[in-house]
């Protein structure tokens, strides 16, 4: 059986942590490369969470958020979610659509390009991890859905909740100018990935 | 007017009379509900897997169908109810996000609706009406006087079951 987030030591998490920056910080540069625009990033933040605290992450369980969503197969296997609330997920399309497009749903081309976004955001994170570990991973098509946003998390959680009660989350906040878009990204290794992918930073015997 | 109580992910509770309980967003969790209609006594469980027995982890009793179900039949029989007056309903269990493979774990609101359901007719307690599957999040409301359940959704408005 794996090991959970609950069993890991301070280093075996600051690790983890580092693996969140880099790969977000990868992502970030790839966004800027993509809408042509100078993109700012915080440094990420990396939370261990009660499930509890995971819903209310976005403003409530009700928000409606975007999720969009990856299978990772390979040598590491799991999921990759990357999450923004509605109202950043519009910006970024319509950044990316060069349009002002205000209503409350996401369209048929811009649900396109937010994929195309998360596969590129994605991609990137998954190849600087791949550099890092030297493990084998590729993506598959992403899905994705606009909800509330405890339905949505409901998806990483439960796969954390099958080896203990918290959840592990990078948290992304990008800018351009004056927008802000407020991008999570879940690293959700399969019970046993977990265990490959410490393993393989030297961290677990 | 009674209180509204909240019930997060991986918990459960109960209410009495005019209280309601509630659950926020549920996605591939399954709410499951018992209630009798004259002691006016409901419980609600935020079930986030099928079973505790094939899972190490599992010390949180109501993050499983199996033990949450039973420690809610538990609660509510505490609080006044009848075990042979006691009916169930169920909401939840969707498939958020949608991908051609066999991965178990894309399936688990399924997995999660039939758990709870195998579990309320092994305990004999008869469900009155669901709402579960699709990909859709659910918000739910349990009214403890009437045993009315309102499911909520975003784009596909409100019922009652």
């Amino acid at each position: 059986m794996g090991i959970s987030i609950e069993e890991m030591n301070n280093m075996q998490l600051d690790v983890l942590k580092e693996v969140g920056n880099i790969g977000a910080g990868n992502a970030a540069t790839a966004l800027a490369k993509m809408l042509n625009r100078k993109i700012d990033m915080n440094v990420p933040k990396v939370e261990i969470l009660e499930f509890r605290e995971v819903a209310e992450l976005l403003g409530g369980a009700e928000i409606p958020v975007c999720g969009i969503y990856f299978n990772v197969v390979g040598d590491l296997t799991g999921n990759i979610m990357f999450l923004l609330t509605l109202e950043s997920s519009k910006l970024l399309a319509n950044m990316l659509l060069l349009r002002e497009e205000n209503s409350e749903i996401l369209d048929e081309i811009e649900q396109s390009a937010l994929q195309e976004i998360g596969n590129i955001l994605s991609g990137a994170y998954i190849s600087s991890l791949t550099t890092l570990t030297g493990l084998n991973m590729k993506i598959s098509i992403p899905s994705l859905t606009t909800d509330m946003a405890g339905a949505i998390l409901s998806v990483p959680i439960i796969q954390y909740g099958q080896v203990g009660d918290k959840v592990l989350l990078i948290e992304t906040e990008f800018h351009e100018g004056n927008d802000e878009i407020k991008g999570y990204f879940f690293l959700i290794p399969d019970v046993d990935s977990f265990e490959i992918l410490l393993k393989s930073l030297g961290v677990l015997e | 007017m009674g209180e509204i109580i909240k019930v997060g992910m991986a918990d459960l509770n109960v209410a009495k009379d005019e209280d309601v309980l509630t659950t926020l967003g549920l996605g591939s969790c399954v709410g499951v509900t018992i209630h009798d209609p004259i002691a006016k006594v409901a419980g609600m469980a935020h079930v986030m897997l099928p079973s505790s027995k094939t899972i190490r982890n599992n010390t949180n009793l109501a993050k499983f169908a199996d033990t949450a179900i039973l420690l809610l039949l538990e609660k509510v029989l505490k609080l006044g109810a009848r075990r042979t007056r006691l009916v169930s309903k169920l909401a939840g269990g969707a498939q958020m996000f949608s991908f051609s493979s066999k991965n178990d774990i894309m399936k688990i609101g399924e997995r999660n609706a039939i758990a709870t359901k195998e579990i309320l007719n092994e305990l004999k307690i008869p469900i009155s009406a669901e709402d579960t599957g699709g990909n859709f999040g659910r918000t739910i409301e349990l009214h403890a006087s009437t045993g009315i359940m309102l499911v909520k959704t975003i784009g596909r408005g409100t019922k009652q079951i």
